[in-house]
């Protein structure tokens, strides 16, 4: 799976792992509430676990990290509690942002994550600030955003690429490439067929890594948060990923892609690779692994029950939060 | 012979339909924006959307990936490119999905589109249209969820429409794209999602002329002034009123700007009471320009203060419990025109 697993400590492997099943679990409860009609939906993060798995790995609480508007993973990669996250789901008063938010905001700032956002490449400058911030109070956090290959035509990534590099900012920007912008392929509309190529023309690195291989990720990551730690600036990281679901609720993908390629992807899953090395490698066993699982389930049973037991927001709520009371 | 046959057209299908025709009928129209078709550069899987809000699927099949274009996620960019095609002879309708997607691209709305015309003394017309959707009532939160009809009409340069219902939404949007200046068409998402649908369209092409208001209910003891999806909840707060004994007239807007002040002072001149229904943020709202129009036109006609009722002074919420208190509703329209008509 990769070259150099043996200098990954068991315990940051084994934390991956659980991590990967954990998102996967609470993702798939999450399909199964909208598909009952709980929920409007989602943008599902099925397949696209590895990705923020691999770079939070080596974040601390207090290194930040901004997503977009499939940002569940991100939020459970960075250590958000999913009874909170769940209940934000379904609207209730005990969610992250006290109902407010829901699916496409969820936030908790103790975690460090700084909020899932519903407008494209609109964190990749707030993310760019945040850097500035542990930059100007000589403080070592990093800054990671999170965005797809959508994301990438919008004019905001190269202003904040451009920003950061010139001046040395703590900031990972990292390209979920899932290959679709809502139905539009990433091949009709990404000029040169790459994001990681973009970033030599702010002389920043820029790394294709493959998106489903948390191992890689985990490598290519370490490099480039070090790298930010010690002042040396941002990095272009573009994960090669898929997603499993459609671009959001009801939407079938079967519209505008087909089924060997979905196969092609789920072959890879990020999941059953790590599995197997963990296996391979006799890091763990089948059975530790199951046990895994089965946990990652409870706690998501245990965070699904917690959601549908908390109580709507008072209407009252609608009137707190706001600076101005008007009229 | 006239035919009385309802020919029912959901919101959608209406305004498909009046872009098929405008396509028709003149060759120098183009549309842009993400996933109007979807499924870009794969011929097996074209049109595989036709638009979010299914308002653009067929065209491309008809006309062609020259004149109908899915985008990058580039708001800032198509709307850019608009305007330039617009300022050289084509007739381009721009996609703005939703209608806080505007923070990515007001640098080319406002400071390009709606000042070129001006700026340059008359001597450029942009007829370009600016579609976008509006709108809470979906549990899309915050982002995806508002309406903003003040901050387009604040610029002297814009038209702006929002339609009501499938028969004005087909011959707004076709007056839009034939007007040679730059008009903004707001489309509610619960309109678009059925609500008020099914009503007669003709199948021939029309226009529903720019700057005319609508009044679909008569009434003589207090005029509703609805906007887009708030005048079905005018007219279902008049049949609650009916019940009381009072007589509720509704004025359907349409035209947020230019304002339609005729139908809108004639009403309220008659009725002497008025009950101003804004989806948008209250401060400086579309309702507070209408207050301020009465007041400064119709002052001595009025029995009782305009009443500006809107959304609350917040971003929309998520939580369900909390999104059902912020559209307007019947019953707070009727309590509201209650308490100056009791």
């Amino acid at each position: 799976m990769a070259k150099s697993q043996s200098s990954i400590p068991k315990e940051k492997l084994m934390w991956m792992f659980e991590t990967l099943v954990l998102i996967r679990r609470f993702e798939e409860q999450a399909k199964r509430e909208a598909d009952q009609g709980r929920i409007l939906g989602t943008h599902s993060a099925i397949g696209e676990e590895a990705t923020p798995t691999g770079i939070c790995a080596h974040l601390r609480d207090d290194d930040y990290v901004l997503g977009n508007h499939r940002s569940h993973h991100h939020c459970i990669a960075k250590g958000v509690d999913i009874n909170e996250m769940m209940a934000e789901l379904l609207g209730k008063a005990t969610g992250t942002n006290k109902g407010k938010g829901g699916t496409m905001h969820i936030a908790d700032a103790t975690k460090g994550m700084l909020g899932a956002n519903g407008v494209v490449g609109s964190n990749i400058p707030v993310a760019t600030g945040c850097a500035l911030s542990a930059k100007v109070q000589n403080k070592d956090n990093v800054s990671v955003v999170f965005f797809g290959d959508g994301a990438s035509s919008q004019g905001s990534l190269h202003e904040s690429m451009n920003l950061a590099a010139i001046w040395d900012l703590p900031v990972l920007f990292v390209c979920e490439n899932n290959r679709y912008a809502e139905s539009t392929p990433f091949e009709y509309a990404v000029a040169g067929q790459s994001v990681a190529n973009r970033a030599a023309g702010y002389g920043m690195p820029g790394v294709t890594v493959d998106g489903q291989n948390v191992i890689e990720v985990y490598e290519v990551a370490g490099e480039a948060v070090e790298r930010a730690r010690k002042g040396d600036g941002p990095t272009l990281i573009e994960a090669m990923t898929y997603r499993y679901h459609g671009h959001f609720g009801a939407d079938n993908p079967m519209g505008y892609r087909t089924p060997e390629e979905q196969k092609y992807y789920e072959d890879k899953d990020c999941i059953i690779a790590m599995e197997k090395f963990l296996i391979e490698n006799g890091t763990a066993t089948q059975e530790q692994l199951k046990a895994i699982d089965d946990d990652a389930k409870a706690r998501v049973e245990k965070a699904t029950q917690f959601a549908i037991d908390s109580a709507y927001p008072d209407p009252s709520e609608l009137l707190s939060d706001v600076y101005i009371k008007y009229p | 012979m006239v035919s009385t046959q309802v020919r029912a057209l959901t919101y959608a299908q209406a305004v498909n339909e009046a872009f098929h025709q405008e396509f028709e009928r003149d060759p120098s129209v183009i549309l842009m924006g993400e996933d109007i078709a979807g499924g870009a550069g794969r011929d097996e899987f074209e049109d595989a959307w036709g638009g979010v809000f299914k308002l653009t699927g067929g065209l491309i099949g008809k006309f062609g990936p020259d004149r109908v274009r899915d985008t990058p996620i580039s708001e800032n960019g198509f709307m850019g490119a608009a305007v330039g095609a617009a300022a050289t002879g084509l007739r381009p309708i721009a996609d703005l999905m939703f209608v806080g997607f505007v923070g990515v691209c007001g640098d080319q709305i406002f400071n390009n589109m709606s000042k070129m015309h001006y700026m340059f003394g008359g001597k450029v017309n942009l007829p370009l249209t600016v579609i976008t959707s509006t709108g809470a009532g979906v549990g899309s939160a915050a982002q995806h969820s508002e309406t903003l009809y003040s901050i387009f009409v604040h610029f002297p340069g814009l038209k702006c429409v929002a339609p009501s219902n499938p028969y004005n939404a087909k011959g707004l949007h076709a007056a839009a794209i034939r007007d040679n200046d730059p008009v903004i068409v707001f489309n509610n998402k619960l309109l678009m999602g059925g609500a008020g649908g099914g009503i007669h369209v003709p199948e021939d092409s029309y226009e529903f002329p720019i700057g005319k208001a609508d009044r679909p209910r008569e009434g003589n003891d207090v005029t509703l002034i609805g906007i887009s999806y708030t005048t079905l909840q005018c007219l279902k707060a008049a049949e609650i009123l009916e019940q009381k004994g009072f007589s509720a007239e509704v004025i359907d807007l349409l035209s947020l700007s230019p304002l339609d002040e005729d139908a809108i002072l004639s009403s309220v001149k008659k009725t002497r009471n008025v009950v101003i229904v804004d989806e948008d943020y209250p401060m400086c709202s579309m309702a507070s320009e209408l207050s301020a129009l009465i007041a400064e036109q119709a002052f001595d006609f009025l029995d009782s203060p305009p009443i500006r009722l809107c959304a609350p002074h917040a971003s929309v919420p998520y939580s369900p419990v909390l999104e059902a208190e912020y559209i307007p509703s019947p019953e707070k329209i009727a309590q509201s025109a209650l308490s100056i008509l009791e």
